[in-house]
């Protein structure tokens, strides 16, 4: 379509040109072989015209179309902001109580419920030589403390439960759990059954391998070695997209290795049964935390950001948590959680070792 | 008829002088002499010279010429009952070996190696228990837990390395046996990479204990139930030879009998004397023998079947019962080992696998002790059983308590509730009460089951040796007095 415009321009950049020299030769036509000159000056106007006419109707056609095209685009462009951004579509912060901090705050056991990971090294995990008092710890669970505190006043008014990958968004829905911390991405497809808050941790999908290994990230040193991922995570849906579409390198890699859990493919990847682990990069780095032989490799090859997950409607609740956010990543709480937790692992200058910038709704 | 009535005059005068010491001298003294002179009788002078013939065929026309004759017959009926009371005592101490045997096998052969399996099935499954136990005790592990496993892994190595050295090379068995010591040493691999990354503070620890765990009950449990399967069958087939009934001996001496009987009666009619010495000596050892293997192999047979219905059944239903146990102790520690990474879908509702195939366990763990009470005889096999079900109950209510507390988010209670010390009442000394009580019951029905088994087994002792002395001494005494008969015809 632009290209066919720009043949039209270029054509109507050519008329006046034409016009020009068809009076030029009229005029030296009339000076020697003026009749023929004439004649052969007015055929090719003829000629021109009839040549142009239907060019600069379809032109005129085209102005509506295109017009109606970019509405088209634009309600397009509507519907992808809720799906191509699902990051931006939390509340603007607030410290006003709803009826859901309300009704929290008014328990009789005034504490949060919050669903966690204990399983997540680095993010949400019990130190087994903790002894009988092990608390739970890691990047996530900081984060719960600083909502219970800010919202409640105490930082340990919390209930931690542990919640299954994929009993995420039941416990959500009912009300089970006032919130979900749990390395939990914004996705549109959840932001049909749940709401989140801002993003508060920036991560992608990441390739991790023995440092020895050849593979170098989510390209063609892939091609042939067996990848393992969770199953039903976002990693085996990029995997089996791709593998579909026939892109490399999972086209030719063997994505046949899945695992209920992303830690088990630790096991697996030190048993030797797979080559390379395709999960997100904060989980994966998490798996590199536990193993000083293995790395990640290659950047991100997928933006994603993880949201704290409340009830639908939720919206107050929302709205102080991305207050507390707020507040979180200005006096450097963030900063600290993660230079704590996942600086050794994931770096200082990863793009995800500063806090993601929110943007409301 | 008239044969015998005219015979009947001439015997009245010798029995009484050279009765006892008379007929082996006289049985065959004038035996033999006899013949030729029968023969010579009936068709030497009529046959000038016959081409020669085989031995064979001679006996045989001997044999003819001789059964018209009243001494033929009797040394014809003579050498028939004595090979028929031999081939009753030889057939009765053949088939009375083969059953004795057979008991033996049950007794020190199938029902040891089924229960060797059965200990290296529960070895297997205990040790799991154990290791899932020390591992959520952590850095807290105590010594007795590590023990505990070192002891089951040591145990079920040693019973699989006796166990391959029972088996036939190249059976299933023999299959099975090196697949498990294989998996076994892969199993100990899985348990001690969770243990040092345990120690290490990794949660990746967790992982290899699932992978062990599915390892144990996904793999070698069901490959250890096999060769249990096995070793059952081959005792059951042990069982089988041991109390089936010897109808050939228990036939031929009913005919034995039959014959020495028809005997007796024609003597009887042809002498009208009642009594023959030997024949009724020859008809008391054969009923002797009859008697004994009858009354012997049925004793045996219920000792077997009492061994078999009082000791096996029961520990069959007892070992399945401590394997669920150990298995559902297993699934118990491995609900707070993986914490929700894996979850199975039970009629559209999602719940966490491990604690799911707890409940399924303690089901049959259930219906195992309810099977098991209704087996046990007598009380001392009864008592154990009622401590183990009321363990359950128990362990049931307490586990409900953990996981009440697990699902509230208080995993200290929900640990302390499962692995605690004694004051956290946890569901640690439910197990360990049924596993004492099982373990109490599987002693007493082992040893109900040597008993009975010892019993039926002695029921047959001396049967084959004496039924072979007794057949001699009948076959002796039957030749015996058919020869007083002949020593008549002197």
């Amino acid at each position: 379509m632009r290209a066919m415009r720009g043949g039209v321009t270029m054509n109507a950049q050519r008329l006046p040109r034409s016009w020009r020299t068809g009076l030029r030769s009229l005029r030296a036509g009339l000076r020697g072989w003026g009749g023929v000159g004439a004649m052969a000056a007015v055929c090719a106007l003829a000629v021109a015209f009839a040549l142009l006419l239907p060019l600069t109707q379809s032109r005129g056609d085209g102005v509506p179309r295109t017009g109606g095209q970019g509405v088209a685009r634009g309600i397009q462009a509507n519907v992808a902001a809720e799906c191509a951004n699902p990051q931006d579509q939390s509340p603007e912060p607030s410290s006003l109580d709803g009826p859901t901090i309300s009704a929290i705050k008014a328990r009789k056991d005034r504490r949060l419920i919050v669903g966690v990971d204990q399983n997540s090294y680095r993010w949400g995990y019990r130190d087994p030589n903790g002894g009988r008092s092990a608390e739970l710890e890691g990047f996530d669970i900081d984060l719960v403390h600083r909502i219970a505190k800010d919202l409640l006043g105490d930082a340990n008014a919390v209930k931690f439960k542990a919640i299954p990958t994929n009993q995420r968004i039941p416990a959500i829905k009912d009300g089970r759990v006032d919130m979900i911390v749990r390395t939990m991405t914004i996705t549109c497809k959840r932001l049909a059954d749940v709401a989140f808050s801002a993003p508060y941790f920036l991560t992608g999908q990441q390739v991790l391998a023995p440092k020895s290994s050849t593979v170098k990230g989510y390209d063609r040193t892939l091609g042939g070695k067996r990848i393992c991922t969770a199953k039903g995570s976002t990693a085996l849906d990029k995997l089996t997209a791709d593998k579909a579409a026939r892109t490399a390198p999972a086209a030719t890699a063997d994505i046949g290795t899945t695992v209920p859990s992303q830690l088990d493919c630790l096991v697996r990847l030190q048993l030797g049964q797979v080559d390379a682990v395709v999960t997100d990069g904060a989980l994966a780095a998490s798996q590199a935390a536990q193993d000083p032989t293995v790395e990640l490799k290659g950047d991100t090859f997928t933006t994603d950001y993880y949201g704290v997950a409340v009830k639908k409607g939720a919206n107050d609740l929302a709205a102080r948590v991305n207050r507390i956010l707020e507040r979180y990543r200005q006096d450097g709480g963030w900063q600290a959680s993660y230079d704590k937790w996942l600086s050794p692992t994931l770096g200082s200058r990863s793009e995800s070792a500063k806090p993601p910038v929110p943007r409301y709704k | 008829m008239t044969s015998t009535s005219s015979a009947a005059p001439l015997s009245p005068g010798s029995p009484g002088g050279a009765g006892a010491s008379g007929p082996p001298g006289t049985s065959t003294a004038p035996g033999l002499p006899a013949i030729p002179s029968q023969t010579g009788r009936g068709s030497a002078p009529g046959v000038p010279q016959p081409p020669r013939r085989t031995a064979f065929a001679e006996g045989v026309d001997r044999l003819r010429a001789s059964a018209t004759t009243e001494p033929g017959r009797l040394r014809i009926i003579g050498a028939l009952l004595a090979a028929l009371v031999v081939a009753f005592g030889a057939v009765t101490a053949w088939q009375m070996t083969d059953r004795s045997s057979a008991a033996d096998d049950v007794l020190h052969n199938s029902q040891p190696l089924s229960s060797a399996a059965a200990d290296i099935y529960s070895s297997l499954a205990d040790a799991n228990t154990a290791a899932s136990s020390g591992f959520l005790a952590g850095g807290d592990e105590t010594a007795a837990s590590r023990e505990r496993y070192q002891k089951d892994i040591r145990n079920a190595a040693a019973k699989l390395s006796a166990a391959a050295t029972n088996s036939e090379p190249d059976s299933e068995a023999a299959r099975t046996i090196a697949d498990l010591n294989e998996r076994l040493s892969e199993y100990t691999g899985y348990i001690e990479r969770a243990r040092a990354n345990n120690r290490l503070g990794f949660p990746v620890g967790g992982s290899y204990l699932r992978l062990a765990n599915e390892t144990m009950q996904d793999r070698m449990l069901p490959q250890a139930e096999k060769l249990y399967a096995k070793e059952n069958q081959r005792l059951a087939s042990d069982y089988a030879d041991a109390t089936s009934y010897p109808w050939a001996a228990i036939g031929l001496g009913v005919a034995v009998l039959g014959a020495l009987g028809w005997a007796q009666r024609r003597n009887y009619r042809r002498t009208n004397r009642v009594l023959n010495h030997g024949l009724v000596a020859a008809t008391a050892t054969a009923t002797v023998v009859l008697l004994w293997l009858v009354a012997g192999q049925s004793f045996a047979r219920s000792g077997l079947n009492d061994s078999y219905d009082h000791g096996i059944r029961s520990l069959n239903v007892l070992h399945n019962a401590r394997i669920a146990s150990l298995k559902a102790r297993g699934n118990e520690n491995l609900t707070l080992v993986a914490r929700g990474a894996e979850t199975v879908e039970v009629n559209g509702e999602v719940v966490d696998a491990y604690d799911h195939d707890f409940e399924g366990d303690m089901n049959t763990l259930g219906k195992g002790l309810a099977q098991a009470a209704r087996l046990a005889d007598d009380q001392a096999g009864k008592r154990p059983v009622t401590s183990a079900v009321g363990g359950m109950a128990e362990w049931r209510s307490r586990h409900k308590e953990a996981r009440a507390a697990y699902e509230l988010g208080d995993f200290q209670q929900a640990l302390a509730r499962v692995i605690g010390d004694k004051s956290d009442k946890p569901t640690g000394e439910c197990f360990d009460a049924v596993d004492t009580a099982l373990k109490t019951a599987i002693g007493h029905e082992q040893t109900e089951f040597t008993s009975a088994a010892e019993d039926g087994r002695n029921a047959m002792t001396g049967l084959p040796v004496g039924a072979a002395i007794l057949a001699v001494l009948g076959a002796a005494g039957a030749v015996l007095g058919i020869g007083r008969r002949l020593s008549e015809y002197r």
